[in-house]
This record gives structure tokens, sequence and C-alpha cells, in this order.
């Protein structure tokens, strides 16, 4: 008998379906990644197990941990479960833990709330917990804070936390999503060395294909509420049936054809630019020390190229973005677009500003709720001396919402009537209407599930032969930089540790921090060479 | 930690220094001078000279000041220019009035607003928490004088179980001291808790739909036991802000209270002393407000420290 066994699980919420006929099993010591993309019903299967859904939740099905159903067992009894039959690990670690607790007071919390110990026995097996998970006592007492760790580190206590008592399941629900790509690969070690050792069977939640071929002995697709395919790792892989499935894929790997690039002349130049923080006084009468979060970094982009920056967490992206954008003073180095200084005295140069745009990550903080389409997409126009008025301007929306694929009648329209991938669309097309020399995107593609994040990088690839674009294209996630820019820049700690034409980097990195990036990037299978093994 | 206590003990003392000289120069740009107040309109000019001198009034302004500040540092806060007795010993008996009663006031509205809060915050959206949001909206609307003489009317003149104003005084003894500021902590409390539930009901809600909250549930902690064990603690500091802000209100703020209750408080000696122009005691009593207002500031500022640990390692 599985460990896990959930069998024709229904579930609706508000009496709107999440769950149709959702049956899947864990066993012991497996690894099974539940995949798909956003509302596919994933995280709520996982909180469906754990019986943590939403207030008013209608369930059906039974949900089977070691023959108990927990669909049927009362509140009390499940809150015994949790913590100590199954546990789990979230995916936002810089806000999963209480912040006005020591980390060892949370971790021997599973312990002490189950009774399972006694307190000094409790905070030992918390200490024995938290080295297991890699923070060693001598360097992580258990007295640290939470804002004292990383988030790799803060994901370390959260699995701690759900492992302390040895549950027999673990549910992790994109437990790497939120990190940067070397400690994505150091979490998803640790989770496979625990699911060993302790031969406990993993539940995983993620929309990341390349973690899931990596890490699960079984797969399950789920879209829109119900398995689509489900089958052994390998076998899924070179045999899958579902057209879901095959497209999902295919749009994971997706690869865009840009066309080759002009001959170098430069647009944008950077020169030496270094950007320092100031941090808050050692004592009072101590001088103020600095944080130099862009360090000496110099570059060139030439017209009609398309560059792509990549770096973890904390190196300096946001900082040179912000930077080039002209809304930060340098302490000392230049930037120049088209000759012409991006800062001048205490703002952004208006004269170069309107030759820049910008496209962000998020696209539902970075509209405006309140204002229609056509307002939102010609807030650029406010850089312009004469901006275009009457027909001309209609004219200008509408060019602008076609080229993205839109509709002219989408102009009368409010953000909420579109769909994340539509919505950055329109964020496209607002850096669009002016005609900009240069784009800045920043993870301008990181929000979106993959077959929307493939057609985004398809409309890039179009409108860089229609429209001549220049772009830096600001990413963590090297497989999409890989395809979209011809140059690459790899930035570490502030600097720009290796640059050149973005294949040879890939292939043949030289610095050893782009051959630990690209060695801990969590990589596709070549679906093709599967399914030619397994013919074999 | 230490840092942090440090550097709020500085600007506790730079507010007050910043504070005592703006006092001193509105009192004095204030139109009305105390001597020919005092004498009348038919007082010959030199005996308002000669009262100007002995209320030191002839000397600079910055030589004025800076007696002021030392005598007050020494605590001799002057004489009174209409009651001729020590400002100290005015504002000592009336202190003993006005803060007992404050702290009386908010250790009431404490009591209410917190299990209130509480309360309507684990039930948000059902009976309970709509019957807490009903009473406290009634809370905040209804003056607290009207309030006031309601209860002096049930408690006083029908029932008979308080008196309907005055004060006792603390040599009959504690109780009947405490006794006597019931009805009047009472009105004082009811609209600051009504405004403190609200508060701290909101703010926990708030906390409530955090991801730690929902990582408590899933180590097996139940819905109560996450609500008090990390629910309480995170959302205390919007709380202690307005409970900082409620205490300076009730300790100068109770004027109409004392006038209702007739109870001789800072409140009243400060309108009184208004109305006749008894400048050094307006200053006095204004200064000693602004001082308990910034000491009150730095003590939550203490205590947003001891419940989050963030502030600490933050200076």
């Amino acid at each position: 008998m599985s460990l896990l066994t959930i069998t024709d699980l229904n579930l609706s919420i508000h009496k709107s379906d999440i769950l149709r006929d959702v049956s899947l099993t864990v066993d012991q010591g497996e690894i099974v990644a539940v995949t798909g993309e956003s509302g596919s019903g994933k995280s709520m299967t996982a909180l469906a197990v754990m019986q943590l859904l939403p207030d008013l939740s209608v369930t059906s099905g039974s949900i089977k941990l070691d023959g108990t159903d927990l669909l049927t067992t009362s509140e009390t009894d499940m809150c015994a479960l949790r913590g100590s039959a199954i546990g789990m690990v979230f995916q936002e670690p810089m806000t999963a833990l209480n912040p006005v607790k020591t980390i060892g007071d949370q971790v021997a919390e599973t312990i002490l709330i189950h009774k399972a110990m006694p307190p000094v026995r409790a905070k030992e097996r918390a200490r024995e917990i938290l080295t297991r998970v890699g923070l060693p006592e001598d360097k992580f007492p258990l007295t640290r804070f939470p804002h004292e760790l990383s988030g790799g580190q803060r994901q370390r206590v959260v699995i701690a936390m759900a492992i302390a008592l040895r549950p027999k399941l673990l549910i992790a629900d994109e437990p790497t999503t939120a990190l940067d790509v070397t400690t994505q690969a150091q979490i998803l070690d640790l989770l496979k060395g625990l699911v060993k050792e302790e031969n406990m069977g993993l539940l995983m939640i993620t929309h990341d294909l390349a973690v899931v071929s990596d890490m699960a002995d079984r797969i399950v697709v789920m879209r829109q509420g119900e398995i689509v395919e489900t089958g052994a790792t390998k076998h899924l892989l070179a045999h899958m049936q579902h057209p879901y499935t095959k497209m999902l894929f295919a749009a994971s790997g997706h690869l865009v054809d840009l066309p080759t690039p002009p001959p170098p002349s430069p647009l944008l130049t950077v020169q030496n630019a270094i950007r320092d923080y100031q941090l808050p006084r050692t004592s009072l009468f101590a001088k103020p020390g600095h944080y130099r979060a862009v360090n000496d970094v110099s570059f060139t982009l030439h017209r009609g190229e398309r560059l792509g920056l990549v770096g973890e967490s904390g190196c300096g992206k946001s900082t040179l973005t912000r930077a080039i954008l002209g809304l930060e003073p340098l302490q000392d180095g230049q930037i120049h677009l088209d000759g012409a200084p991006v800062f001048s005295g205490h703002s952004p140069n208006l004269e170069v500003r309107r030759k820049m745009q910008v496209v962000f990550q998020d696209p539902f903080g970075s509209f405006n709720p309140r204002h229609r389409v056509d307002r939102l997409i010609t807030e650029p126009f406010f850089l312009l001396e004469t901006p275009p008025k009457g027909t001309a301007r209609k004219d200008a929306i509408a060019k602008a919402l076609t080229a993205v694929g839109l509709h002219p009648d989408d102009a009368l329209k409010y953000i909420h009537e579109f769909s994340g991938g539509q919505r950055q669309r329109i964020a496209i097309a607002r850096a669009l209407i002016i005609r900009p020399e240069l784009i800045l995107f920043d993870e301008a593609v990181s929000a979106l599930d993959v077959s929307v994040r493939a057609q985004i990088l398809d409309l890039l690839a179009e409108l860089c032969t229609a429209y001549d674009l220049t772009y830096l294209f600001i990413s963590h996630d090297l497989s999409v930089v890989r395809t979209v820019t011809d140059r690459v820049l790899v930035m570490q700690a502030g600097k720009i540790v290796e640059q050149g034409v973005t294949e040879d980097v890939f292939s043949n990195p030289q610095h050893p921090y782009t051959k630990s990036l690209i060695a801990a990037a969590p990589r596709l299978p070549d679906l093709t060479q599967i399914s030619k093994e397994s013919v074999l | 930690m230490l840092r942090y206590f440090i550097k709020r003990l500085m600007s506790l003392i730079l507010s007050l220094a910043v504070a005592s000289l703006v006092i001193f120069l509105v009192i004095e740009v204030a139109p009305g001078d105390p001597a020919s107040f005092m004498l009348g309109i038919n007082a010959q000019p030199d005996t308002v000279a000669a009262l100007r001198t002995e209320l030191g009034l002839d000397v600079p302004k910055t030589q004025r000041y800076l007696t002021w500040v030392s005598n007050m540092l020494s605590g001799d806060f002057g004489t009174s220019y209409t009651y001729r007795t020590s400002v100290a010993t005015m504002i000592a008996d009336r202190m003993w009035v006005s803060l007992p009663l404050a702290i009386y006031a908010l250790a009431l509205s404490t009591l209410i607003a917190f299990p209130a809060g509480i309360y309507a915050a684990a039930r948000r959206g059902k009976a309970g928490d709509m019957a807490v949001m009903g009473v406290t909206q009634l809370g905040i609307a209804v003056p607290n004088f009207w309030f006031a003489m309601m209860m002096v009317l049930v408690f006083s003149i029908n029932l008979r179980w308080f008196s309907a104003g005055g004060f006792a005084g603390w040599d009959k003894g504690l109780l009947v001291g405490l006794h006597s500021l019931t009805l009047p902590a009472i009105s004082l409390a009811l609209p600051q808790a009504a405004i403190l539930a609200r508060v701290m009901r909101s703010s926990l809600l708030d906390i409530l739909g955090e991801d730690f909250m929902r990582t408590a549930r899933a180590k097996g902690l139940s819905r109560r036991q996450a609500l008090w064990r990390h629910g309480v603690r995170n959302a205390m500091i919007p709380v202690l802000t307005i409970i900082g802000l409620q205490f300076s209100f009730l300790l100068a703020g109770s004027i109409i209270i004392e006038q209702v209750f007739y109870l001789p408080g800072l409140g009243r000696l400060v309108f009184q002393a208004i109305s006749s122009r008894d400048l050094i005691v307006v200053e006095s009593v204004v200064m000693l407000l602004v001082f308990a207002v910034i000491v009150v500031n730095f003590i939550v500022d203490l205590t947003y420290a001891a419940v989050d640990p963030r502030l600490r390692s933050r200076t």
C-alpha cells in the first residue's frame, strides 16, 4: 500500500470547481512531482492533503495517509498529524518564518507542540536538525532571528521545522522558486538527501520542468484542476502522450530566432560606473560606511544589439538598471546614451530619458488599476515635448497594441480584464509607443507561465525584426537569456566578471562564477536523446 | 540594543530642548501683559512697572529662558501670578489626580480592547466580529462627555453607587480614591477602547494572512494556538503606537471630563490659567505635558524593540 493515496479528489471553493477527480499516490522514499501552470490546482492539492484549505472549501473523494482518510479526520486529529506525520515546506522563505521568534524556538516548537520530547531534549533535537539541514550551531546559533539569515538559509530553517519529527510525508510547494540557482541546487540536494536517508515520501509541487525532470521519480502533470498525464519520470519524458504535456515541455525549452544584429555602433556606454549606498553609522561619531553595489562596471551596448545581464539576487543588476535609467546618481564613472549623459545635475536627463523605456517583472503590480489601457500605455508621451494628440494619439495606441498582438479596441479596457501574459504585452506596448532607442527588460518574463513566456519571447523576436529593437535583458533565468540575447554580461557582487557572445559564454564559460552558475542551473533533459535510449 | 536605547535617549533629550524653546517663544508672543492684566485697566504705569520687575518680566528674553529652564530642572517652576503660590505645588496637587486617572483609564481601555480586538479578529465576518465592530463604532461616535453625563444619571443619581463629582483624595485610602475616579476613568476609557479594539483587530487580521501563520498551522498548531503564539505579538506594533498616543491624550485631553465630574486635574488648571493670563502656570503645565508625551513615546519606542527583534539590530 502506498504512503499517500489520493483518490478522486474533488474540491470546490465558493461553488467554483478547483480540482476534479485528482488521483495520485506517493510511496515511501519516492519523490512525486506535481507540475503545471498557474491555476492548475497543484498547490490546492497540496493544501488539501494538509487540510489547510481556505474557508468554504468543499471536498469529496479520499486522501489516505497510511490508511487514514484525512478528509474525514477531525481538525483536532489533523493538528496532531500536521508537523508530525506530514511536514510542509512553502515557497516564500522570506515570509514563512515568524520574524519575532528565534529560529531555535521555531524549530523546537514543532517538537513541543506535539509533546514529542521534554523541552531540553527538544532544544537538542532542534540543534541536531538545524545542523542536518546545513546550519551548524557554531555559525548559526539557535538564538538567531530570521532577519539575520539569507533566503536560502531561511528555507533551510523551514525545512528543519518540517522534518524535525521525521514525518513520513513531506510536501514541498515550490520550495526553490524564490531562490537563486546556486541556492536552489543546494536546497534540492538537501531534499533529495533527506528523502533517501529518512525514507520519506516527498510530494513536490513545482512549475519548473527542469527541476521536475531532475528530481522526481514520478511526474504528475495537471491542468485546470485535472491530472492530464502521469508516469515514471523516464517513461513519461520518453513517451509523453497528452498534447498539453508536450506543449509544456516544448514551451520550457522554447528557442527564438533573432535577426542578425547590424554592424556595431555604440548606443549605450557605461564607463567605470560606481554606485555606493551609505550604510548606517556603526557608532555615533564614526563615519558611515559604504556598500558598493556597482563596482567599476564598464560595457557598451551597440545599436540593434540584444544584451543580456545575468547574476544572482543582490549582485547589483537592479542598481545598475536604475543608474542606466538615470534614476540615481553615480558616485564615479559615466553612463551615456547616444553620447549624452543619462543623469544631469540632480535628475534624469529628459533629453536622453525619452529614448529609453523599461518593462518590469510584475505584470500585476506595475499598472495603475484605475486607468484605462489607452492612458496607461500613453504615459511615456509625457516625456515628449509635443505629444501626439487626437487621431495621431489614437493611431499610436492602435499601432502599439497591434504590434504586441492585442486589438486596438483593448485600449478602452481596464487592466484587471487582462491575464498576466496580456498585461506583459501591454507593458511592452507602453515601452514601444514612443519608439525608444533602448528598452530595458527587468526580469520581464520571470513571473509568467512557460507557455505564456514562450509567446512573449516570440513576440520579442518579432519586434526585433519589425522595430530594430535594442535591449538590455536583465534576468536570473539563464535559459531565457541564452535564447533572446546576442551578448551577455555576468555580474557578481557588483562587478562584471565575464562578458562575451552569449553562446560562447554559455557553452564555454571562463570565469569560475559563470561556471558555477551554469552548473547549478537545472537543465531540461534532451527529449530526443531519452526516447532513443528507451527504444534501445 | 544598548545603541538603540542610547539613540532613543538622545532623541528624547533633543526633543525636550526644542519643545521648551518653542513653548517659551509661543507664550512670549502671545498678546497681553500679565502685569497690566493682574492690576486691571486703571493701574498706574509705575505700579505696573514695579510688578513687572517683581515678576521678572523686565530682563532680556534669553536670560529669562535660561532662568526658566534651569529653575525647572531644579524643580522650581516659579510662582503663579494670580494665586501667588508655588507652581510646582499646584501642579503636583493636580498631578495626583490626572496621572492616576490617565493610568486608570488606559488600563481599562486596554483591558477592554485587547480581548475584544482579538476575539473579533479570530471570528472575522461572523456574528461576534460584527457585534464588536458595531459596538466599537458606537463607542467612537458617542462623545465621551455625553456618556459621562449618562453614567452620572444612572450610577450616581439613580443607583447612588458613585458620587456625581469631586475627588475624595488619596489620604482616605487607595480604594476611596479609585472609587471616586471610576466613573471619569470609564468615560475616558470607552471611546479609547473602541479605537484600540479596532486597531488590534485589523492589525491582527493583517498578521493572520501572513505566510508564517500558515507555516505555524503546518507545524500542527491549532488556529487558536497559532493566533496566540505567532499572531498577537506581531500585531502589537501598531497597537503600541496607539496606546502611546492615547496616554498622552488622556493626561492632558481630559478637560471636559474633569469639568463634568468637577475634578481638580491638570486640564482644569490649564484652562483656568489661560483665562487669567497666568503665563507661568501655562508654560509649566504645557512643558510638563510635553515632557510626559515625549517620555511616553520613549517608552513606546523601547517596547517596540522588546517586541520586534528587527528594530534592535537596526539602529
